[in-house]
């Protein structure tokens, strides 16, 4: 095992991704105090601009025409070959949805151990600590992975990108491993209708979440946000029952909005809903229940029924 | 088509999580468990693929605290043909990892065509029994799905990304498919009818064959420790209305 930290690096229409420059950022750091090396790995196909921007030690890009769109199981082909072949003490991927069908199978095809929901990684004498977030973000967790090398899936957010952003000049190789013969093909690209309201360029939000109980509910949220002048978004299970379209959601798999308002309605504050409304300038959150991750992050936050509360506001409104 | 789908019991988040004498881990003596949310949806995705291509769908899950039973009929009342336990003498938590291994073994036996499995449980370091039973079945793995339509030995999946663009795959069977969300919300099992299954089906019992399992040691589990708190807005509804349009109004927002 080599004293290294990879970083499974992603891009998105020609794009790095941020979360990206996060961990890179991270990984000089902890490859330092390690005696390593911080090495980012990019695959992909016409992208060695972008393999550029790193502030990495070194940066491996991977270049293949089967490598252009993410194919889970070609990258998963190529990193396992990578890992094998560096054995780094400690492999960051993003906890995205590049991320999530990359890392535990990474570990578990290498041996490793593997750490989902990471918000923190320290070296500490020479050895990892690594703090995971568990129960939706209800509980915090801090292990030193044991055996030979752990690969975490990293939160989005968890390190500033800035550290990461730089311009090492990255060794372009061919796949070191055949991409013949896979099973997964990539077919295409969906892009959203436009239509609805464009959330990110609302200032007041007015946001729902499981607690607001049915379908019906929603009007009084609807109600509330248009005494406000505001627009009604929604967590994903919101989305997910149809309730409201899927171009209201806030998150991870939905929209990132930085409102000059976010009123929060029966929304727990799940790392996957914080990570696309942590940035709002005033965020008011209700919910009955008084350990919700959401009152960490929320600036005015009420253990109330949000029923109550909501009618209370429209009444005084009107 | 033979569809099984893997499934997690995790504990209950409707509950104050308490952390054990060590603050090591959770007092699992105290925990309601719970199907995981996103096993529920690949049981949902499952029936539809049943109901739009034909097939048989069995339900599988490692019977932690011998109270899988229930979730196993309420899987049965929504539409699956057959239900599997992995019993042993286990202590929980049994991580993603060791259930990974159990379940691998067990749904190699079942010969399927596609596996599908939540694509996450949020209970323990692993988050992901989807990949690992990818990795250790020898299978192609997808995860972060929101559609499954089969024909013939392929399967169309839709991948979603951030911000509402999906991506579309074709993946030769047998695979591993990690299901984010169905592609409609998941139906409702009268009780009657659970009730029903409860009475009538029979689960059948994989025995483990292994059960003892080390969970990897955590150091610390506590709630965590914000960098700030949210400034509390006490009193009665009405109050607390006004408290918060009194805030708005401050920052010129109303
Ligand atoms: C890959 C992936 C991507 C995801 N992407 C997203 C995303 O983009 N956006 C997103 O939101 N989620 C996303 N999720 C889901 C996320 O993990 C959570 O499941 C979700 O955010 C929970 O939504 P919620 O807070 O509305 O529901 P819950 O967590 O169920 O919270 C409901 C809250 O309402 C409170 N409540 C209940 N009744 C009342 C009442 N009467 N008054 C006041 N409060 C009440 C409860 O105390 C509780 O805190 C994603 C998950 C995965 C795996």
């Amino acid at each position: 095992m080599s004293n290294d930290v990879l970083v499974i690096t992603e891009h998105f229409d020609g794009r790095v991704a941020d979360i990206s420059y996060e961990m890179v950022g991270q990984a000089k750091e902890l490859a330092g105090a390690l005696g390593g090396q911080a090495i980012a790995v990019m695959l992909g196909s016409g992208m060695a601009d972008q393999a550029n921007t790193f502030a990495s030690d070194a940066t491996i890009y991977v270049d293949d025409a089967a490598l252009e769109q993410f194919n889970p199981e070609a990258y998963g082909r190529v990193l396992a070959a990578l890992v094998a072949e560096k054995s780094p003490r400690l492999t960051m991927i993003g906890s995205t949805a590049v991320g999530m069908d990359l890392g535990a199978w990474l570990a578990t095809k290498t041996g490793q151990a593997f750490v989902a929901f990471v918000s923190d990684i320290a070296a500490e004498e020479g050895n990892l600590v690594v703090t995971s977030n568990l129960f939706a973000g209800k509980m915090s967790a801090e292990v030193e992975p044991e055996g030979d090398g752990v690969v975490t899936a990293v939160l989005a957010g968890a390190f500033p990108a800035e550290a990461g952003q730089g311009s090492t000049a990255a060794a372009q190789i061919a796949p070191p491993v055949s991409l013949d013969g896979l099973k997964t093909k990539f077919k295409q690209l969906h892009r959203p209708e436009g239509g609805d309201v464009d959330i990110t360029a609302v200032d007041k939000l007015v946001a729902i979440g499981r607690g607001i109980g049915s379908e019906d509910n929603v009007e009084l949220a609807e109600e509330l946000a248009e005494a406000m002048g505001a627009v009604v978004a929604a967590s994903r299970p919101i989305t997910d029952a149809g309730w409201l379209p899927k171009t209201r959601q806030v998150g991870k798999s939905g929209l990132t909005v930085k409102p000059k308002l976010y009123l929060m309605l029966g929304i727990s504050g799940a790392p996957e809903h914080l990570e696309g409304m942590k940035d709002g300038e005033l965020i008011i959150a209700i919910n009955t229940d008084p350990d919700a991750p959401i009152f960490d992050v929320a600036h005015y936050g009420a253990t109330s029924d949000l029923f109550d509360v909501a009618e209370a506001m429209l009444e005084e409104l009107e | 088509m033979n569809i099984v789908v893997a499934i997690k019991h995790v504990p209950s988040l409707a509950d104050e999580l308490e952390v054990n004498d060590e603050g090591t881990n959770l007092d699992y003596d105290m925990v309601d468990f719970v199907l995981s949310e996103w096993d529920e949806q690949a049981i949902e995705q499952a029936a539809l693929i049943k109901e739009a291509s034909g097939g048989t769908v069995t339900v599988v899950g490692v019977d932690v605290i011998e109270e899988l039973d229930n979730v196993l009929h309420t899987a049965l009342a929504k539409g699956a043909d057959k239900a599997a336990k992995i019993v042993g003498d286990f202590e929980p938590p049994v991580e993603s990892r060791d259930q990974a291994q159990l379940l691998a073994e067990a749904i190699k036996e079942m010969s399927p065509d596609l596996v599908l499995t939540g694509v996450q449980a949020i209970d323990d370091l692993n988050g992901q029994i989807g990949p690992m039973l990818a990795a250790l079945l020898d299978m192609p793995y997808v995860g972060v799905v929101v559609n499954v339509a089969v024909s013939g030995d392929t399967a169309v999946v839709t991948k979603e990304y951030a911000g509402g663009v999906t991506a579309e795959y074709e993946v030769a069977l047998p695979a591993v498919i990690g299901i984010q969300a169905a592609s409609q919300p998941p139906r409702y099992a009268p009780v009657s009818k659970i009730r029903q299954m409860a009475k009538t089906a029979e689960i059948e019992e994989i025995e483990a064959e292994e059960e003892e399992f080390e969970p990897a040691p955590i150091n610390k589990m506590a709630k965590p420790v914000a960098a700030g708190h949210a400034e509390m807005i006490e009193g009665e509804p009405e109050e607390v209305a006004a408290k918060i349009l009194g805030i708005i109004r401050e920052k010129g927002l109303l």
